[in-house]
């Protein structure tokens, strides 16, 4: 910057702004719930390439095929899937403001989030059941951590939920309560991309290779 | 070892009276002096009262600066610790020849060295810079605070509470005797079946999810935050390298927790990861630390780029030259550092292929670093520079670096690392440069930017003999390490058989007393500095300062600006002044803050407990502490009530307060 | 590339390092001064690669303090020269981008030859630098294997086996075949090669020579647990004669190495002495490799088999006789004896340390 240029400026610059800006409350919530969910989706990324690695390792065990279900994962992914349109519709009912509505979808998506919850936990003690418990084989510890590490995430979305289930019906639609829904909102629909990664690329490949 | 579980067993698990290390004397005198000290400090401070103080106005603060300045007391504590480790094991080095064992059995050594490692980078670089960028990037860039002050404050307790953990297991029970990235299957629950590698694992594990948050925290504060009319090429370029380094931050410490994460699984569940049975792949581990630690070399370093390009356009009393290279370096750098991770361990037998490309990928990170160092020193070219003690670092900087980039690169050849790789040669490199780089950095910034945090500059004798100290000790300490490597000298070794080696041990071991020698006439400087703060007072911008935390006053008060400033150039303090600014003494507002939480204590201090009992098996606390940790958490969450605003007539107050101290030390 | 790797060349960089003053009796860093032509290639690359480095480094150090030095506040003679605003200059960034880029050019196609040529699974096609290889030539195969904490040979050809010894004849190409027992470790002799490391359940490879007859130690370069330290295993390369005769030695002194022996001689140790075995049962390297050197266990690579088919079937989840490898405790030194009378080897429960906090570890071992 030439002086010249400065010099033409100097009456018009004001160094401080005479007015206190209002900065929104949670002006960078959006943000930085984003970078969280990303590097959340950092750890699912090491648990998928773990899993690439090391899926085909069945010391002398079962492999996919052996094991795996479809019909039954089928059902829980349609769970999962049903629980984000839910969470949709509860987020439509909240640019609604309309409190008792969103609650109701809210539960529904409880609902289907328990539902998904509580048939891959059948799906892990079935298979424990049968001798092909995490410590097997690398193949089943690095299944049982991805497929794990998702179903944590929905049971601490499912937590979450109820909090916010609460936290509305105390506190009703306010700014801060549409902000909070608004992130489990991002993280319940994060999940279900991830578990769409998790069908397609641990079930169905591995039952059809 | 019986097959029933007894009472006991069930309250502490695995810990027992035994786990207390009785037979090791020096442990022994440590833990005598650290209670006995421990006690002294809790005395005193039940004495002065200043308990209630401490939790109100530091351990619950959000205010960025107090959390900046504990993050600081924190790495400086550490440090001790650290560098103790690096006294004990010089001296075992030295010892060990003609037959003689030292005075550290391997039991004890290898714990040494692996904790050595583990809190220099973890628990005093990382505190270090994140104390660094907490106190300074708000200040750089006009905002009030950070974007989410509540989570500041978690994050720095939780990583105390890592440093916790690691202080733990010096008394209690063991710390892993692995290397600083224990590798398996070495790691493993067959070959270390003991606490060590559990402390490490929850230890790294605790801290690191406040380490990614205060990177999620200072990512948004940099991007949504900024003053009106700072552009993004407007930044001061430390705000420029933060961000760049809270980057690296957030993409690359989820890749160490899920690697933890499988490790502990390995060890807790028995899944087979990375065992050598099952059809587990410990080369697997091996390549996910590295992804993780190759950019967290960067993490450290970046941010004290950011240092030097401030210090020496400051005190060459000019703009940066090649402020936008600078700036395209950095990210350079940034995205570079994802591509080197296998030249850790080119000797695994990767193809000549592999091997090569990620040599090459290595050399090239060495143009845009190159190119930052052609930046500072066309920034000297035609200045005016005042060798202060922060400039005095920096140009030592330039000089030890460019010996350690240079080292760097010639590891980065593969078949030269063949020989050189985890040899001394190795350790002296990456000493050069971390040492050379980042504490150098460190020294300069705490120089540079002690006036700001606390109204009084340090005291430059002291500074100078510890200035003086570290050089040579420096370079004492390590020279010999380079020669040693070039004799095909192990790291990691703790006894030798080689007489003609001897002497260099001795050097390197007087290196390190002189660079102890550097580091007590620091802690001289900091004492004398306090006792004499009146003398060595001064206002807001003693350095002839030209970024935008120059122009609030020394110490900055709880809001930094009494005004947001609005921004015309990168230099905007030096713009400022030289467009006679003036400072208005009138029309102030109340100023919107956040409130003070004990949260981020409990929930920190929930954490770590959780660690604890994981370490020792004690499931019962584990569960409940983990149930607390999340009861806690949805708790807070219900508190909707997070800010304040400071009354109009505070900030005039304290604003005329400014004014009076403005007059009498002379702005 | 052969040109540098005269001694003059080492002499002066070992002269020239800032101790000079210190008491140095002769150069005989071995890294800078080896005996194989593998190792003296590699010294010659950091000698190259550094000397190129050097070209940038020095005149950016001389700048540095030239320029520190000229411009400081107290140099009046330079007074009318501060200019505060200069801060661009498009040659200057040209160059300074372009300056390292060359140098990075120049070190990277070097890197890329050296590193396809200096490849340790590459068989060698140079005894040195002036004598081609012998196709006809066949090299001597030794097969490495670190254990706990010592190291043991096998002469597949020759049918011999050593512990903490190794013997190979100069200027005939030598093949090691590396793996290790338990943990990581890394093989390196620096008067021979460069290093490699030495991984369990995995093999790696190096090609190397010897051109001097020379005495010399090789050892692990990458820690591996408490007895690291004296990991040390003494390096003789034999003119033909020699190692003729040693091998006569080798065998006239020493037992049979099989399978019992060799586990019992897996069990971790400190300081073990040389030992000779004149005879090895064949295959056991590759059993060592496999993971099964103990009767009853399953090799990987039948484990790798079923991979290649799918998996073995849902009853396989249930059979897992055979599979465990990694046992707990199996890295102590045992003192006590405490063997249960089991026939399997390193899993004694153990003692160097006392931890009395096993507990847990043996848990865990029950519930698989």
């Amino acid at each position: 910057m030439s002086s010249a240029t400065a010099m033409a400026h100097r009456e018009e610059r004001a160094y401080h702004l005479p007015e206190e800006p209002h900065l929104h409350e949670g002006h960078s919530t959006n943000l930085g719930f984003w970078m969280y969910l990303m590097s959340d989706c950092l750890i699912f990324a090491i648990l998928f390439a773990t899993y690439a690695v090391l899926g085909g390792s069945y010391a002398g065990g079962p492999g996919p095929k052996d094991l795996f279900d479809l019909p039954l994962i089928a059902l829980n992914t349609a769970m999962l899937l049903f629980s984000s349109i839910t969470y949709g519709f509860a987020m439509l009912a909240m640019e609604k403001n309309r409190a008792g509505a969103t609650q109701g979808w809210l539960f529904v998506t409880l609902l289907f989030g328990g539902a998904f919850l509580f048939i891959e936990l059948y799906e892990f003690s079935h298979l424990i059941h049968e001798g092909a418990g995490p410590w097997r084989s690398a193949f089943l510890s690095s299944f049982f951590t991805l497929v794990g590490t998702h179903g944590l995430h929905v049971t601490f979305g499912s937590i979450w939920l109820i909090t916010l289930m609460v936290q509305v019906a105390k506190k009703g639609l306010i700014p801060a309560n549409k902000r909070r829904l608004m992130c489990l909102s991002l993280f319940w629909h994060f999940l279900d991309v991830i578990w769409i990664g998790v069908f397609t690329f641990v079930y169905l490949m591995g039952v059809l290779r | 070892m019986t097959g029933t579980m007894t009472t006991a067993q069930m309250i502490f698990g695995r810990l027992t009276w035994d786990s207390f290390p009785w037979h090791e004397p020096i442990i022994v005198a440590t833990f005598a002096a650290v209670v006995l000290g421990g006690a002294a400090v809790v005395a005193a401070l039940t004495w002065f009262k200043l308990w209630g103080y401490l939790w109100k106005e530091w351990f619950t603060s959000v205010d960025h600066k107090k959390i900046g300045i504990m993050y600081m007391v924190l790495g400086l504590v550490m440090f001790l610790r650290g560098f103790a480790d690096a006294v004990m094991m010089r001296l075992q080095q030295a010892l060990a020849f003609n037959g003689s064992e030292g005075y550290l059995n391997a039991h004890h050594y290898d714990q040494v060295f692996t904790a050595h490692g583990v809190i220099m980078i973890f628990f005093v670089a990382m505190p270090f810079i994140t104390g660094l960028m907490n106190y300074i990037v708000p200040l750089q860039i006009g905002a009030r605070d950070v974007s989410f002050p509540f989570l500041n404050n978690f994050s720095f307790w939780m990583t105390t509470g890592g440093a916790v953990l690691v202080m733990c297991s010096l008394f209690l029970g063991e710390f892993a005797q692995t290397g600083w990235l224990a590798y398996p299957p070495l790691s493993g629950i067959a070959y270390s079946p003991a606490t060590g590698v559990d402390y490490y694992i929850w230890a790294l594990q605790v801290a690191g999810v406040g380490t990614t948050l205060s990177g999620i925290n200072l990512i948004a504060t940099i991007v949504k935050m900024r003053a009106p009319g700072m552009s993004l090429m407007k930044m001061p370029v430390f705000t420029w390298t933060s961000l760049c380094a809270n980057i690296l931050i957030v993409a690359s410490f989820p890749i160490l927790t899920a690697t933890l994460v499988l490790l502990s699984l390995d060890r807790y569940v028995g899944t087979a990861f990375f065992t050598n049975d099952f059809g587990g792949n410990p080369m697997m581990y091996v390549n996910l630390i590295w992804i993780w630690g190759h950019p967290e070399v960067y993490i450290l370093i970046l941010p004290l780029f950011g240092v030097f390009s401030e210090v020496t356009s400051t005190f060459s009393g000019k703009r940066l030259f090649g402020y936008t290279s600078m700036v395209y370096a950095t990210c350079c750098i940034m995205v570079l550092s994802y591509l080197v991770w296998l030249h850790h361990f080119f000797t695994m037998g990767s193809g000549a292929s592999v091997n090569s490309f990620f040599g090459i990928t290595t050399m090239i990170i060495s143009i845009p670093t190159g190119a930052k160092l052609f930046n500072w020193l066309f920034t000297m070219y035609r200045g005016k520079i005042r060798f202060e003690l922060p400039m005095m670092w920096t140009v030592a900087f330039m000089l030890t670096f460019t010996i350690g980039g240079m080292t760097g690169v010639l590891l980065a050849v593969p078949p030269a690392d063949f020989v050189l790789h985890n040899s001394l040669f190795l350790i002296a490199h990456f000493h050069n440069v971390i040492i050379g780089g980042v504490l150098f950095g460190l020294f300069a910034a705490i120089n540079y930017w002690w006036p700001k945090a606390f109204g009084f500059k340090l005291n430059v004798f002291w500074g100078k003999v510890s200035f003086w100290c570290w050089q040579v000790g420096f370079w004492m300490a390590f020279t010999p390490l380079y020669i040693l490597g070039l004799m095909g000298v192990t790291r990691r070794m703790r006894v030798f058989d080689d007489p003609s080696i001897h002497i260099w041990f001795v050097v390197a071991a007087v290196g390190a007393a002189i660079v102890a020698a550097g580091i007590g006439a620091m802690l001289v400087q900091f004492a004398v500095s306090i006792w004499k703060r009146d003398e060595l007072k001064v206002e807001g911008d003693p350095w002839d300062g030209r970024t935008l935390e120059w122009a609030t006053s020394s110490p900055p008060p709880e809001y930094n600006f009494a005004f947001t400033p609005v921004v015309y150039d990168t230099d905007t303090w030096a713009d400022m002044k030289r467009n006679n600014y003036q400072r208005p003494l009138s029309g102030y507002q109340a100023i919107h803050m956040p409130s003070s939480t004990g949260a981020g204590v409990i929930l920190a201090g929930l954490a770590t407990v959780c660690g604890f009992a994981l370490i020792w098996y004690m499931w019962w606390l584990a569960g409940l502490s983990f149930v607390g940790l999340i009861a806690v958490a949805i708790g807070h969450t219900f508190n909707y009530k997070r800010d304040f605003y400071i009354p109009q007539d505070v900030v005039t107050r304290t604003e005329e307060e400014r004014t009076r101290t403005i007059a009498a030390v002379g702005a | 590339m052969s040109h540098p790797s005269s001694p003059k060349w080492t002499r002066l960089f070992c002269w020239s390092t800032p101790i000079l003053a210190l008491p140095l009796t002769a150069c005989d860093w071995v890294v800078m001064n080896p005996s194989g032509d593998i190792a003296v290639q590699q010294r010659d690359l950091i000698l190259i690669s550094t000397a190129l480095m050097l070209l940038i480094v020095v005149p950016v150090m001389a700048m540095v303090v030239w320029f520190a030095w000229r411009y400081r506040a107290a140099n009046k003679a330079v007074d009318k020269e501060y200019d505060p605003d200069w801060d661009h200059s498009t040659k200057l960034e040209l160059l300074i981008w372009s300056a390292p880029l060359l140098i990075i050019i120049c070190l990277g196609a070097l890197t890329w030859v050296s590193t396809h040529k200096l490849d340790p699974y590459r068989p060698l096609d140079r005894i040195d630098a002036k004598t081609a290889i012998d196709p006809k030539v066949k090299p001597l195969k030794v097969e490495v294997v670190a254990l706990d904490w010592k190291w043991l040979f096998i002469y597949p050809e020759l049918g011999i086996a050593t512990v903490n010894e190794l013997a190979v004849p100069t200027n005939v190409p030598v093949r090691f075949d590396i793996t290790a027992s338990t943990v990581m470790n890394s093989f390196y002799i620096p008067e021979l090669a460069g290093q490699i490391y030495a991984m369990p359940g995995m093999k790696t490879q190096l090609h190397a020579v010897a051109n001097k007859a020379v005495g010399g130690v090789g050892f692990s370069a990458n820690y591996s647990g408490a007895g690291f330290s004296h990991m040390r295993f003494g390096y003789h390369a034999l003119d033909q004669a020699g190692f003729d005769a040693w091998v006569a030695k080798v065998k006239a002194g020493g037992s049979n190495l099989d399978r019992n022996a060799y586990l019992t001689l897996a069990k971790p140790t400190e300081k073990a002495p040389v030992a000779y075995y004149s005879t090895v049962e064949p295959k056991l390297f590759d059993a060592v490799v496999n993971l099964c050197p103990k009767p009853g266990q399953r090799c990987m690579g039948e484990l790798m088999r079923i991979n290649m088919m799918g998996g073995a079937g849902k009853e396989s989840a249930r059979e897992t006789e055979g599979l465990k490898y990694d046992f707990p405790g199996s890295h102590v030194i045992d003192q006590t004896e405490r063997n249960k009378g089991v026939q399997t080897a390193p899993d004694a429960p153990g003692a160097e340390n006392d931890h009395s906090s096993h507990s847990g570890a043996d848990a865990h071992a029950q519930h698989r």
